[in-house]
């Protein structure tokens, strides 16, 4: 049995690793002169110097002049977020509806092995070659990318919650272990949608969509509920705002939004309490509707806003990495356990 | 003897209709069974009742004393060779070869090589570039090197030429002779059944209408003719399956153990297709208006 799945993998298994060669040999000409870059620019060693938001930011300047590390950083998110979908799509879904198609499920439900047996080594292998394979790749693009995540998360955020660091949405799937969680996912999506389905096209179009609807839901509704966030209330520093948008006309709306410093955070929300217990809205005075930046301030510091920040903070990474990797597991165990079941109580044709 | 296929009040049930109803069989072991029926009558679905990929709606059935497919020891005593014989096409004829010698703790590997060798397949030719007689050799290579004690075949000889048919009957009578072995097919081809089964099963619109050994059908129905007379005078033994008039004269296919002995009927043997078209054309003028409906393959 196990012959014959590799047998019937092997193509699909040689794809993958010409394409984990051909990244590999990419990142590997470009990765060493990147993390020589982030040494001689200093911010590798910035701790020492007690100025890392300016040297972090030289490297980032240097990184973003070059085509290269930009098309390449980019390319390894959307890699390793494409990976698993693509394992759902052409490892999972064909595995069953392809010989449900050609019929040999017939063939191979008749030999003396009983077909649990059958669909568990199909999934234990595939399974395993599908976590292997995305391990891989976040273990490659992790460690090309990690100067330019650490200083991500070095920069001092002067904009309010929009930088990018591995913890953020964006990145945080596409890092680390999670990955590997997706792609176990993904692949026993696939199956399972191959066993109700029982058509390989339409079995794929399922996988893509599922899948990313799993994902999206995860990171929107899930995961920043994994751990309770933790509340940052200080007052407002009149000398930290990053953002006044207000109306042209006294009395017109306008909102406040202050910088946040915590490098490597996961920022939920950044809110400008004012006075009244509520977020911050406004009305504008003369000072800010039309007369100077430093006047507009000096009234702000006036009217007494707080600032409140819900985030997570930098240490509970590996935390929500985890969970979120232990979460996408149970379900692809549950979804084999489903498919063994389904295969064992009904029929497939 | 005991049965190789047993079944009682068997019917499986595809959404709102009945593909299969109320099947009582016992097939004893050692016949070559012959399973005809129209298209759409339900051989594929007995087949793959018997083989344990589909499980009855209704009743039981046991194959070899055992449910079908529950462990790899019963898997291992029943060969199956499906409809249109399935193989992997990407796979050469050595790797199918292969991969059964992992899966199955009886396979011969002698046996089947003998067989590719005599049959002239290249070992490494992929199985999708083999000819449908080809590749009908090889499923039956592949089910009867497990060395079965049963062995069901599900249309084997549909879609092939007369020539690769009778070289695949051939092949499976050599087989049948030397081993101890019993073998269900279904086919809508009389003739060629004809040639080498034993035993009959007819099925029509999901019922077994006749299942008995050839020698006894044959023995026992007879085709007679006479002067047209009122039905009330025929023998009251007679259990009359067709009957055709023309104004004075009426043929009747009668079942019947006794010898016909009254010299007003002419006696003749009947041959085992027109019996079987008989029974077929007495089932559908029982169920009038009831279109053959298509084959159902899955």
């Amino acid at each position: 049995m196990i012959w014959l799945t590799w047998r019937q993998f092997r193509t699909q298994a040689w794809v993958a690793a010409a394409a984990l060669a051909v990244i590999a040999v990419a990142l590997a000409l470009t990765g060493l002169n990147l993390a020589h870059l982030y040494d001689a620019t200093g911010a590798a060693s910035c701790q020492a110097h007690g100025d890392c938001g300016t040297l972090s930011t030289t490297f980032m300047n240097h990184v973003k002049a070059s085509l290269t590390y930009k098309a390449l950083y980019d390319g390894g998110v959307a890699i390793l977020y494409a990976a698993p979908a693509l394992i759902g799509i052409f490892w999972g879904a064909p595995l069953v509806t392809r010989e449900v198609e050609t019929g040999t499920f017939r063939l191979a439900w008749n030999q003396s092995v009983t077909r649990t047996r059958w669909l568990a080594v199909k999934l234990g292998l595939v399974g395993l070659a599908a976590m292997a394979t995305a391990g891989l790749f976040s273990l490659m693009i992790g460690w090309w990318a990690s100067p330019i995540d650490r200083a991500l998360g070095l920069a001092a955020d002067r904009n309010g919650s929009s930088v990018i660091n591995r913890f953020s949405p964006l990145l945080f799937g596409a890092r680390g272990i999670t990955p590997l969680g997706y792609a176990a996912f993904a692949f026993a999506l696939g199956v399972t949608l191959g066993v109700l389905i029982r058509r390989t096209v339409p079995a794929m179009a399922a996988t893509l969509a599922v899948f990313t609807g799993a994902l999206i839901s995860m990171s929107l509704w899930v995961r920043p509920h994994l751990i309770a966030p933790l509340h940052a209330i200080s007052a407002l520093n009149t000398a930290n705002i990053v953002g006044v948008m207000s109306g042209t006309g006294s009395g017109s709306p306008m909102t406040v939004a202050g910088g946040v410093n915590l490098p490597g955070a996961w920022v939920l929300s950044n809110q400008t309490i004012g006075a009244s217990g509520r977020v911050f809205t406004g009305p504008a005075t003369q000072a800010c509707a039309s007369g100077s930046i430093q006047a507009c301030n000096a009234h702000i510091g006036s009217l007494h806003l707080r600032q409140l920040v819900t985030y997570q903070p930098a240490v509970r990474y590996w935390a929500f990495q985890w969970y979120e990797t232990a979460i996408f597991l149970a379900l692809a165990l549950v979804l084999a356990g489903f498919c063994v079941w389904w295969i064992r109580r009904r029929r497939l044709s | 003897m005991t049965a190789v296929l047993q079944s009682r009040g068997l019917g499986k049930r595809y959404r709102q209709r009945w593909a299969l109803s109320d099947c009582t069989l016992s097939l004893p072991a050692g016949h070559v069974v012959g399973l005809v029926g129209p298209n759409g009558a339900g051989k594929t679905t007995l087949l793959h009742l018997a083989t344990g990929l589909l499980r009855p709606t209704t009743g039981t059935i046991e194959v070899l004393g055992g449910l079908p497919a529950a462990s790899p020891a019963q898997l291992a005593r029943v060969g199956f060779v499906a409809q249109d014989a399935p193989t992997y096409a990407g796979l050469s004829v050595a790797d199918h070869l292969r991969q059964r010698t992992h899966l199955n703790p009886g396979w011969d590997a002698d046996l089947a090589h003998d067989r590719i060798e005599r049959l002239g397949l290249d070992p490494r030719q992929r199985a999708g570039k083999l000819s449908g007689g080809q590749r009908a050799q090889l499923a039956l290579t592949l089910a009867i090197a497990k060395r079965p004690e049963l062995l069901i075949l599900d249309e084997p000889i549909a879609s092939l030429d007369p020539l690769a048919r009778r070289e695949f009957l051939q092949s499976l009578m050599e087989f049948t002779a030397g081993h101890r072995v019993s073998v269900v097919m279904s086919s809508h081809l009389m003739a060629d059944l004809e040639r080498v089964c034993d035993y009959l099963i007819l099925l029509v619109a999901g019922r077994v209408r006749v299942a008995a050994p050839v020698e006894e059908l044959l023995g026992t129905h007879r085709l007679v003719t006479g002067v047209r007379c009122d039905p009330a005078t025929w023998p009251a033994d007679w259990q009359v399956i067709s009957a055709s008039h023309t104004d004075r004269q009426s043929t009747l296919l009668v079942r019947t153990s006794d010898p016909v002995h009254d010299p007003a009927w002419a006696v003749e043997q009947i041959g085992l297709e027109d019996l079987v078209l008989a029974y077929m054309s007495q089932a559908q003028a029982a169920a009038p208006g009831r279109t053959p409906a298509l084959e159902v393959q899955r």
